[in-house]
């Protein structure tokens, strides 16, 4: 048994430096991007490479904010940031509201139907998003809501599948007596759902809103189809502009424009990290 | 019906409505609607105007669209695998029980949060051909691999062959700017991100019965041979899982291209399907192209999703099923 434990131990030395080896690689795009962005602009450019900057150009971030806002008279980084914010707000609100609605039909009543629509809705996240593209914006024409955020907001206050899904199989771990006991109370469905169901899923909840503002946060092609005005582009639109915008590129600017993008995402991670690591083992597990 | 059963229906309908209005605008008038323009000619700005069969003839001769079919396919073989399996192994080294599994989690997990315009901008900046800090870092050691194999090459030539052998001088590729690059360099990005796979993969690892791993220790199995014929099967429905997904994924692929190389450049070589499809629909107004386009790639989502399971009935094991 003493050799079974001494391969043991190598086994796991090995796994241990694989493990630091490939965490320094995964990181080092991150502390790459960090640096270029509190440099100073020659500093970018030279060989061999600048790893630490000589000079910490914390102005950098400012000036990334305030570019352009000379030509523009406003300053388009927070003009963008607001226009995202205020769509994460709509999006994420409408998720929640509107797909817990429904995934306590699917999970806790009993209609007609109601297991051939669920299978249905499941089968739904098959279709591309390139197929809807076209008849979703023609609709969306008609509706005359070309270059507004409606055709971005809407849609979410109906429900989406992947979300009613991860909510209905967290709805259906509750206890059912839970209900029967609210029932013979005299409770209504609504009350049901408001008063017993939704304070104990407050978890679930959380997970589908935090998947919502990623899908906003992340979104390039939904504002690039519909956003024509230039004020009213979210801050993944506003990157690109902002960047081609520049001839000869400022990298060190772009980079801590950049920065201030992901900067929300992975603090947010971190304050939800359980959350979100077992929302996404919820999607592999159950399928 | 009794009056509870009656009430309960009337109030699930209700609950339910919201999905059953957006499920109907949203996705089965679409879905109807694209099928009917992909038979017609379609600008948006006019009514379209049935043309049969047309649209798809004219995929059928389109060089660009068989073009953007090889791209993305090509691009999909490289991509998945490399993905899928560096995705396996992240989760196998964080399943092996080592101290600091959560931070070495964390690390590999948060590329994944990045969006995807930053992704692609960052990438930009460190594949670049003057100045990419990913060619700083492989010069040397490809120079030092060159000076190696010199030696072997200048022993080669104090061979009287007829052929001498030219002096190596191994450079970091033109990531960017070569046909032959772009898409390796898109593989590489997508190695970085491959956080959600690996999560999904571990969620599954940690499910696997230590029973099973036990059994086999005392049979005397070696690390290798318990991975790969206790825990590969054991999750193999999850590998399933995520190769469905990157599938989907992959052959969708749009924003990444689209920032980091301007009209499919290099050569055309990383204009891939969604982009001409956005392209037909979008810049040229030819909407019902673009339908037929989507409803292509649908069914070829659909056949490689039924082609890997009946490939992999045989070897996906599900547990108590």
């Amino acid at each position: 048994m003493k050799s079974h434990e001494r391969t043991l131990t190598v086994n796991r030395a090995f796994v241990f430096a694989a493990l630091i080896v490939l965490s320094l690689v995964f990181a080092f795009p991150f502390l790459w991007i960090l640096s270029t962005a509190l440099k100073p602009l020659d500093e970018t450019m030279r060989d061999p490479p600048v790893w630490i900057p000589t000079k910490f150009m914390w102005g950098n971030f400012w000036d990334a904010i305030k570019y352009g806002s000379e030509t523009l008279h406003y300053i388009p980084f927070l003009v963008y940031a607001m226009n995202t914010v205020l769509l994460c707000v709509l999006v994420v609100a409408g998720t929640v509201a509107s797909n817990s609605l429904v995934a306590y039909s699917f999970a806790r009543l009993r209609w007609p139907g109601r297991d051939f629509a669920f299978a249905v809705t499941l089968a739904t996240m098959m279709v591309p998003f390139p197929v809807l593209m076209v008849p979703t914006f023609a609709l969306f024409r008609w509706l005359d809501w070309i270059g507004t955020y409606r055709p971005l907001w809407v849609p979410a206050w109906f429900g989406s599948a992947f979300s009613i899904f991860l909510l209905r199989q967290f709805f259906r771990t509750l206890p059912f007596e839970l209900s029967e006991a609210a029932k013979i109370d005299g409770a209504s469905e609504w009350r049901i759902f408001r008063d017993v169901i939704i304070p104990l899923s407050k978890p679930a909840m959380a997970v589908v809103a935090l998947f919502a503002f990623m899908g906003v946060w992340n979104d390039f092609l939904g504002p690039l189809i519909y956003l024509l005005d230039q004020k009213m582009f979210t801050l993944s639109l506003g990157l690109q502009f902002y960047q081609s915008q520049n001839g000869g590129t400022t990298w060190n600017l772009l980079m801590a424009a950049s920065t201030i993008v992901i900067a929300p995402v992975i603090i947010l991670f971190f304050f939800t990290q359980r959350l979100f690591i077992q929302g996404i083992a919820l999607t592999g597990l159950k399928g | 019906m009794t009056l509870i059963t009656r009430q309960q229906a009337r109030a699930g309908f209700a609950f339910a409505s919201p999905w059953l209005v957006g499920f109907c605008v949203f996705l089965a008038y679409p879905v109807l609607a694209s099928i009917y323009f992909s038979f017609c000619d379609y600008s948006v700005l006019k009514a379209p105007v049935f043309i049969g069969a047309d649209n798809y003839k004219e995929l059928w001769g389109d060089e660009v669209f068989w073009t953007a079919i090889k791209n993305t396919l090509v691009y999909a073989a490289m991509a998945l695998p490399t993905g899928m399996l560096t995705a396996l192994i992240l989760a196998m080294l964080l399943n092996a029980k080592v101290k600091g599994m959560p931070f070495f989690r964390t690390i590999f997990f948060i590329p994944a949060l990045v969006p995807q315009v930053s992704l692609a901008v960052l990438w930009l900046w460190i594949l670049n051909g003057e100045h990419g800090i990913l060619n700083n870092l492989l010069n040397p050691i490809l120079h030092g691999v060159s000076r190696v194999g010199n030696l072997g090459v200048t022993v080669l030539n104090l061979v009287p062959f007829h052929h001498t052998y030219d002096m190596l001088d191994l450079q970091g590729p033109n990531w960017l700017g070569s046909p032959a690059w772009s898409k390796p360099s898109m593989v590489v990005l997508g190695v970085w991100g491959v956080g959600n796979a690996m999560l999904i993969y571990l969620a599954s690892l940690q499910d696997v019965p230590t029973e099973l791993v036990e059994a086999a220790d005392l049979d005397g199995a070696s690390s290798w041979q318990k991975t790969l014929n206790v825990t590969i099967p054991m999750i193999s429905p999850v590998i399933l899982f995520n190769m469905i997904m990157g599938i989907i994924g992959t052959l969708q692929v749009f924003t990444v291209p689209y920032i980091m190389f301007p009209n499919g450049d290099p050569a055309r070589s990383t204009y891939f399907y969604t982009e001409y499809l956005y392209d037909n629909a979008f810049k040229y107004h030819r909407m019902g192209y673009a339908s037929a386009m989507g409803w292509i790639l649908f069914v070829m989502i659909l056949i490689l999703t039924f082609v890997s399971i009946r490939f992999s009935e045989r070897h996906v094991h599900y547990q108590g099923g």
